[in-house]
């Protein structure tokens, strides 16, 4: 959500004199700084930690930062990505989903049965995979909302339960390959040069044009506007950040060339990008979003003014457990197979964790799409960077799980912070 | 008149928190509701949201019976509460919370700008200048201001009566003022305003009429213009001053 900009005292009694470009600029990171100081903290200790664990492994490992390894950090980081993105549905309620993790491998393993061993159609697989999540979600939404279980419970119920549930669909944890080019594609396929391109000039004009509009929009009903420079330069910024991603992306990054080559824009990229527009517009552009911040927010205030608070609870994890769905399929892509630790061992850890690095809170009420996306980044580049300083999985381990306690604390700081800046 | 109770009852079991309790509020006046903790205030107030039911007497709004038995049924009326313990969401912004629950739509999409637009239009035409950016959280407002939304939300929605539980107890003096100027332009704007306050000094600065509840039975209905504090006091503690208030069940005063 972005801030308007404050008009002073000195603006308001005088509207003619429109301020000067630089200085709305000014006074809009002004006013940008004032809400970081006030616990706000946004994206902030994201990006930082990206920029730096970037600068780290990069002077350590240079090979971190070749286009290779670029291109394999999206195969990585993408089921935990998705995973996280239905999390934070959850967690701006202030609920909990300990099951993610296995409802993911739950998922993989329906659609590998349905795939391999009955050799159905993809469409057919995927779609049963989604539905199994969904009902998932559904259960356990209903286990919470109906009955008042802790959410804490259900879902360490269902981690527990659908641990079985996975060695049963895999014949006591026998090992299903997937050999479906298409399924295979999903977390293991590029784009062409040309697409990734096209793609970029979609992405942009698209965004462009809603931020275009919705500026001329506030300036027709004369409400408080950003400054053009600074609609601008957000567009400016998006894409020059998309087309170094695509330039960097098209590069050649095969070993050798002359065998096979390995260009263009991952599949599982557009995935990713596709998910998250879907997501966030659902979250700040819908009514289902308002009302399911204002649950997360003060359920009794949602309850006066007239929400249908339980069925909010139950879409928000419908939408967990779907997005889990998600991430089984991508992580069975990726994989080519399914396991009985499909979705297990640190999976449910690491997707809680990058939507917390990312900046969502666990006290409820707070969270976007962009923060899983971002902290499913900071988590990816961890495990990778110190897979190639060839540290061992314990120091890995100890690490990611010292920085999602860091980052659970950075939020609970920031609430007390809010909280002082508050109220009188 | 607006809103017309007459002889309103409530009992909870054997206890009798109401009993025959008369009421009118017209359009443009503020009536304070003052009493003891325990005379009844609240479970009226509650009687007249449809939270509680009555047991005996009859609402009338508008000079026609009403049945009201849900805060849906008030609001329909045009009947708005503001709850002691706000009903604002800190996370959401000031725009957010106003339309909590009555979001305005294009299509599916929340049509953001025009709320924040009439959000905007509300607040200048209540003559609020406190609350300068629409965009920023509640959570960031301080008491006076959160109370300002409060009501605000609850005028929004051409409501006729709006019932205020006690909204300056937790506020500081300049704040209280605030709040109390907005509460006297309700009422000039052609709302009726039930008013409930243990603060005397609050009720004597903004009321039409006071109307003091004594164990649950309504001592008197009085003009402020016409009453001092003491009687008001009087009438709080004891249920009757002089020749105001309750009398015995043998019609004298002691």
């Amino acid at each position: 959500m972005t801030t308007p900009v404050l008009p002073n005292d000195a603006e308001a009694a005088a509207p003619p004199a429109e301020p000067g470009a630089a200085r709305a600029v000014v006074d809009h990171a002004r006013s940008y700084w004032a809400n970081v100081r006030s616990g706000e903290v946004g994206a902030l200790p994201a990006v930082a930690g990206i920029i730096a664990l970037c600068v780290f492994f990069g002077l350590s490992k240079p090979v971190f930062l070749s286009v290779g390894n670029l291109a394999n950090l999206f195969g990585q980081g993408a089921a935990v990505a998705c995973i996280a993105m239905g999390l934070v549905f959850v967690l701006i309620l202030g609920e909990i989903d300990l099951s993610a993790g296995f409802a993911s491998g739950v998922c993989a393993a329906v659609m590998a049965v349905i795939l391999t061993d009955w050799g159905v159609h993809w469409t057919i697989a995927i779609g049963a995979a989604l539905a199994t999540g969904v009902v998932i979600g559904l259960v356990l939404g209903t286990l919470v909302v109906k009955l008042g279980i802790p959410s804490f419970v259900v879902t360490l119920a269902a981690f527990l339960a659908f641990q079985g549930i996975v060695l049963m669909i895999l014949d006591e944890g026998s090992n299903i390959s997937i050999n479906d080019e298409t399924v295979k594609t999903i977390a293991g396929g590029n784009l062409e040069r040309w697409q990734g391109w096209a793609l970029l000039a979609v992405t942009v004009a698209a965004y462009g044009a809603i931020q275009i509009q919705r500026w001329r929009r506030r300036i027709a009903r004369s409400l408080v506007h950003e400054p053009l420079a600074v609609v601008l330069a957000r567009i400016g910024a998006l894409a020059a950040l998309l087309a170094a991603g695509v330039f960097l992306l098209n590069l050649e990054r095969s070993a050798n060339p002359q065998i096979i080559s390995l260009t263009g824009v991952p599949v599982v990229v557009v995935i990713l990008g596709g998910l998250f527009a879907v997501w966030t517009f659902v979250l700040h552009r819908t009514r289902f979003g308002r009302h399911l911040y204002a649950v997360g927010g003060n359920p009794e205030a949602a309850v006066r003014a007239g929400v249908n608070v339980d069925r909010v609870r139950i879409a928000a994890f419908v939408i967990c457990s779907g997005m889990a769905a998600v991430g089984g399929v991508v992580a069975a892509s990726r994989a080519a197979s399914v396991d009985p630790n499909t979705g297990g061992s640190n999976v449910l850890l690491l997707s809680v964790g990058a939507a917390v690095i990312g900046g969502a809170s666990l006290f409820g009420g707070k969270g976007t799409v962009r923060a899983a996306l971002l902290g499913g980044a900071v988590v990816a580049i961890i495990n990778n960077g110190m897979g190639l300083m060839g540290l061992s999985a314990g120091v890995r381990f100890g690490v990611t799980g010292a920085v999602l306690l860091l980052a659970a604390g950075v939020d609970a700081m920031s609430r007390g912070r809010g909280k002082l800046f508050g109220r009188n | 008149m607006l809103l017309e109770l007459t002889g309103i009852s409530k009992r909870f079991g054997p206890v009798e928190v109401l009993s025959d309790v008369d009421l009118a509020i017209g359009a443009g006046e503020v009536c304070a509701l003052v009493g003891d903790n325990g005379a009844g205030k609240s479970t009226l107030v509650k009687c007249v949201a449809g939270i509680h039911s009555v047991d005996g007497g009859e609402v009338r709004v508008d000079g026609e019976v009403r049945t009201i038995s849900s805060p849906r049924d008030a609001a329909g009326l045009g009947i708005e509460v503001v709850y002691q313990d706000l009903a604002l969401c800190d996370n959401l912004d000031v725009v957010e919370n106003l339309f909590l629950g009555r979001e305005k739509r294009r299509g599916i999409v929340l049509d953001d700008d025009a709320m924040e637009q009439l959000a905007a239009e509300t607040l200048s035409s209540l003559a609020v200048r406190t609350i300068r950016n629409l965009r920023q959280p509640v959570a960031s407002l301080s008491g006076g201001q959160r109370q300002t939304v409060a009501i605000a939300k609850a005028v929004l929605w051409n409501s006729r009566l709006v019932i205020l539980d006690e909204p300056t107890a937790a506020l500081g003096v300049a704040q209280t003022r605030q709040v109390l100027e907005l509460i006297r332009r309700l009422a000039d704007q052609g709302l009726a305003v039930l008013y409930i306050s243990h603060n005397l000094n609050d009720v004597f600065a903004v009321a039409d009429r006071i109307a003091a509840l004594y164990l649950g039975r309504m001592a008197a209905v009085l003009d402020a213009a016409d009453t001092t504090q003491s009687q008001v006091v009087e009438l709080i503690t004891s249920g009757r001053s002089g020749q105001l208030g309750l009398t015995d069940q043998n019609g004298a005063r002691p």
